[in-house]
This record gives C-alpha cells, structure tokens and sequence, in this order.
C-alpha cells in the first residue's frame, strides 16, 4: 500500500500534493501551465502587443532613469517606455513599424 | 368572398416571410453545414408546438440604401412552443436574411420575448447565427446589444436562460451567451470571440485559424465559456430536451418529477473506490451507482474534469451533484474548477435544485501559475456560494477531506445540512506525509535513520488521524456509512429536507468574489 509507483495501476503519472504522491491524469491546463520566471528587471519587455513607433536610444549610450526609450503604440494609445533606473544601454532589439509580442525583449540595459 | 380573399393575403404574406433570406442563402447555410434557424426551432419544439411572433416586423434603416432592402422578419424568427410539454420561449437567429445582422427591430423582436418570458416565468432559448452588428444601423444596433444584456441580467436566477451557439457570434454578441446559464456550442459550427482571426494578425502578427481562436473544443475545454460540446446540431438538440426536462421552469418551481427508478446493477459502488487513497477511479461511476437508471448528466464535461458537475434524479427528484475527481489531477481544487463548481452551486440554489456534494480531494493545487492566477479569490467562490445557498446541501465524503479543500466542500461549517463519511473517509488537516513532516520534525531530523523515522510517523499519524472518526467524535458529521448505503441515506435526506427553511440577513445582494 505504501509505494504507489510499484503499484500496477495502468499508466498514470504521479502527482505531488503537499508531500503526498498521486496516481492521476494531468489536465491540458496543467500541463501546458506557465513556468515562472524570475524577472529580470535588465530586459525591457513589451508590457502589451503593439507596433513600435520610435525608438531614441543607441547601444553604449547612457540613459538617466525616467527618460524615455521608445514609443510602443498598442490599442491606438502610444506608450511612452522610460528607462527604469540609470543605466547604460547593451543592446536594442527593435525598430520603428515593427510589430512585437507580449514580452518580446525590446532593449537590453548593461 | 371578401374575407376569404384577406385569408389568402395573409397566407401568401407568411409564405413569403417563410422563406428568409431566400433559395440561395439557404442554399448557403445548408452548404456550411448547418440548418435554418427555422429547422432549429422545429426541431428543438413538441411537434406542431410552435407559434411564431412578430413575423411581419420590417428594419427601420434609412441610410446606405437600407431602405430599398426587404430583410424578412428582420432576420430573427421569435415565438413560443413546448420541449416535453413544457412551454418555453425561443428565438432563433436567421442566418440566411442579411447574415442574421442584428438591428433595432431584430434587437426588439429579441427583447419581446425575453419580456414574455421572463413576465410568464418560463425558460428562454436563444439561438445565435449572425455576422454581429448591423454596421448600417450604427449605434441602434449597439442599443440593441446593450437591451438584450439587460434583460439576461434581469431574468438571471428567476428563468433558465439557455444559448446555443450554432453559427459566428462575435462582437458584443458575445455577451449575451456569456450571462447566461447554459451554452450549447457544435464542432465546426459554433465560433465566438470578441475580435477574429482578421483583426488579431493585422494587430498583433499572431496567425489563428477561427476554431482554434473560438471553436467549439475551444470554448468547452479552454475557456470554459460552453458547457455543452455536440459533434452534431442534432445531438446539441437532444442535450436541450434532456437539460430543459431536469431544470425547473423558474426559480418559484421545482423540477417535474419523474417515476423513480433503481440504479443499474453493473454499478457496484463497493468495488468502484480503491482503498488505496492515491490510488484513481472514475467519480461518475459513483454518481451512476447512484442515481436513478445510472443516468447522470454532465455539464462543462471538458472543463476542469478535476472536478465533476451535473444532474441526476434520485427517486425522480433532480439533484446537482458536484464531486471531486480522483481521476484528474487527483481531484484537487484549483482556479478553474473552483469556477465552475461555485457556478454550478449557485445556478441550483436559484432554482431549488438540492446539491449533493462528493468529497475526495487533497486540497488545492500548489503551484506560482495557481497562486499569481489568483486561487485565494477563485476558491474562495466555492466557499461563497455553498455558504449562501439555501436548498438542501448534502455532502458524503468517500476518502479525502483535507485542509481548505476539506471546509470548502461543502463542510458542516458551511452549514451543510447532512454530512455523510465513508469509513475510508480522511478527514484531517492535512494528508499524513505533510503533517507528519510537520508535527515530528524534530524527531525525524535527530533520528539515526530519518526516513525510516519519517516512515514511522507517518504511519503513526495515519494510524490516529487519516479516518471518519476524529471529525466524527466532533459532530462534524452526522454518520459514517457502509458504500452502498449511500443512496438510501440520501433518499433519506432528502425527504427529511424537503420543507427545510432557513433565513439569510436581509440584504440587496452580496458580494461574492466574482
């Protein structure tokens, strides 16, 4: 009774709940959940799909916190993203008409 | 002479009306696969039951040319008529007059009979087909949308109000499905969302094709917006009678009964549970090895399948069941199914639907995904609505009542009207291996051997806690029961709550954590 996995109780997986192991089904929900990740306040990521209208930084640049790195137009509103801390840029990953996903990585700051 | 000539007229004028968009658009409709919104209604309907309103109701559209256009009963047909002899109020979206386009006149053909019926208190059956909003009717056809939402709000919990989605409805249209209590959705039929494939390329670069955006599958296993998923229009047709037949008229009726029946024998319900709580088993088999004929009917089956929800009769009378599944993911609560179960509870509350509650989970779901979606607010739904609702509330737990989970499921504490354990009930604050980690830390790391420490008091807290009669001791529950007891006891409890009567604060509505 006490080790389920040397059971023969057909193919199920097993599942931890709070150190109990369970012979069960896994859901389409569960499987295809989302993995945190631990954010990493370096990457500018696109907080919303939209299209990038300008961009006013160049790699190597220094940029003080608060001004701004490029204007990402999304549901006919252009947003204005502003550096987050001051800072020195290392990479830009966009440029003006292109179009990014959520969370595309936008600008990388050293 | 004279009358019999007025007889012909108005004759003539339903042939014509009859017709819809004409040969060809149904034509078209037959070549997508799909029936006319008047073949629905007849199908759906007792025959020779229905009886159509507003027929001669013609579009006020001036602009773009509108005027010029005839669009025969404005592209909705509308009336009333029996399922099983019961009357019910039906609309049905023509998709063949203008794409099934909803303008002011559509929208108040609509908003009519959801009056009627929500005035005679009799369940509303809404049939979506349309392309969405008559662009040339502008902010009219807007009003329109905005009136029929209304109006599913206000009948929300006094009529059942069923949607069955059996062409686009996209937009705002959307929404009206959205508020009400049941929607019915067919393979490559049905197709909701509020922007399509088109808009969401240009927008935003992500290519979809529309039943992946908004198919049937879609919305029954992912989105959880239907609760009802058919291969075919037919079959869809069959799960309205059967559900129309178990559901009550209004929220001041109680669902017809129906000849008492026994369970099938091929149910045994004392060889369907394993001993073994980690171990799986099909939860609906329980249901069946209860129920009268076996027969239970699911609703939202693709949905969160951790938890189990539907009707069944016991003795004839309906019951919604809702009950863990050992099957998925253990059985466990999360957001989703903490969703659907406190939807499903009201939605029986409301029309005086007991609910028989079986437990068998292990708590709710760990996880970042679960605890950042937000599973304090969603599980706290299920606790909100078996709190507050007043029909007879009846809980059996199988094996597992751990934790959270253990309160949320219909617990005494919620004022659970009976409370029957199995004796392979657990009913504690946790499973064993947790607790044990927990209470006997300290010996188990100062053990020569820790995990045979930590085996041993496991076994020990097992031994003295993972059973029916600490809780028991308590008077959290009423009896521990034999398996195949349980359906006598429930018959038992529902004739003793058949007058039950409780009173609530007085208040305008709660809050729940929506």
């Amino acid at each position: 009774m006490e080790n389920i996995e040397e059971q023969d109780y057909g193919e199920y997986p097993i599942l931890s709940i709070s150190s109990g192991l369970y012979k069960t089904e896994l859901t389409k929900s569960f499987r295809e959940r989302k993995k945190w990740d631990v954010p990493n306040p370096k990457l500018i990521q696109a907080i919303i799909p939209g299209t990038i209208l300008d961009v006013y930084v160049k790699p190597g640049q220094e940029v003080k916190k608060g001004e701004t790195l490029l204007i990402l137009e999304a549901m006919k509103m252009q947003n204005q993203i502003t550096m987050p801390f001051n800072g020195k840029i290392k990479k830009v990953n966009v440029k003006p008409d292109e179009i990014v996903k959520k969370k595309h990585v936008m600008i990388e700051i050293q | 002479m004279s009358l019999n000539r007025n007889i012909e007229n108005l004759r003539k004028r339903k042939i014509e009306v009859q017709k819809g968009g004409g040969d060809k658009a149904i034509e078209k409709q037959a070549a997508m696969g799909k029936l006319t919104a008047r073949e629905r209604i007849l199908a759906i309907l007792d025959e020779n039951s229905f009886h159509e309103y507003d027929m001669f109701v013609e579009h006020l559209a001036r602009d773009f040319n509108m005027e010029k256009k005839v669009l025969h009963g404005d592209g909705v047909i509308t009336g009333t008529g029996t399922i099983h002899g019961s009357p019910v109020c039906v609309y049905a979206q023509d998709f063949t007059v203008a794409g099934g386009s909803l303008g002011l006149m559509h929208a108040r053909k609509i908003t009519k009979i959801m009056d009627h019926s929500l005035k005679m208190r009799v369940p509303l059956i809404g049939i979506n087909d349309s392309g969405g909003a008559r662009i040339q009717e502008g902010v009219n056809s807007l009003a329109g949308y905005g009136e029929i939402f209304f109006r599913n709000t206000l009948s929300s919990g006094v009529i059942p109000q069923l949607s069955v989605i059996l062409g686009p409805c996209a937009g705002g249209a959307v929404y009206s499905p959205a508020l009400t209590d049941f929607v019915f959705v067919v393979e490559n039929i049905s197709k909701m969302f509020i922007t399509g494939p088109g808009v969401i390329k240009t927008v935003l670069g992500e290519e979809i094709t529309m039943e992946e955006l908004g198919g049937a599958r879609v919305h029954c296993e992912t989105t959880g917006n239907a609760h009802f998923y058919a291969k075919s229009e037919q079959e869809c047709f069959e799960q309205i009678k059967k559900l129309i037949e178990l559901i009550p008229r209004s929220n001041t009726d109680k669902a017809k009964k129906a000849e008492p029946k026994e369970p099938l024998k091929e149910y045994n319900i004392e060889e369907i549970v394993p001993d073994n709580p980690k171990l799986p088993y099909d939860i609906k088999d329980v249901i069946r090895s209860i129920t009268d004929e076996s027969d239970f009917f699911e609703v939202m089956e693709l949905y969160a399948p951790n938890i189990v929800i539907g009707f069944g009769r016991l003795n004839g009378e309906t019951c919604g069941f809702v009950a863990n599944q050992p099957k998925y993911l253990a059985g466990v609560l999360d957001c989703d199914s903490s969703d659907k179960a406190a939807r499903f509870i009201r939605y029986c509350d409301s029309f005086n639907i007991p609910i028989i509650t079986l437990e068998d989970m292990p708590g709710y779901l760990p996880g970042v995904d679960q605890e950042h979606m937000g599973v304090i607010r969603h599980g706290a739904k299920i606790l909100y609505a078996y709190s507050e609702a007043t029909v007879p509330k009846i809980t059996v737990i199988i094996r597992k009542a751990y934790g959270g989970g253990y309160i949320a499921m219909n617990s005494r504490h919620l004022r659970a009207d009976f409370v029957f354990a199995w004796p392979t009930a657990e009913i504690a604050v946790m499973g064993p291996e947790g607790a044990a980690n927990i209470v006997f830390r300290k010996e188990i790391q100062e053990a020569s051997d820790p995990d045979a420490m930590r085996k041993q008091k496991i076994e020990e807290y097992k031994e003295k806690f993972a059973n029916p009669f600490v809780a028991a001791a308590q008077g959290y529950i009423d009896e521990v029961i034999e398996p195949d007891e349980t359906r006598s006891m429930l018959l038992h409890a529902l004739s003793v709550a058949e007058n039950k009567s409780v009173s609530m604060p007085r208040k305008k509505h709660g809050i729940p954590p929506f």
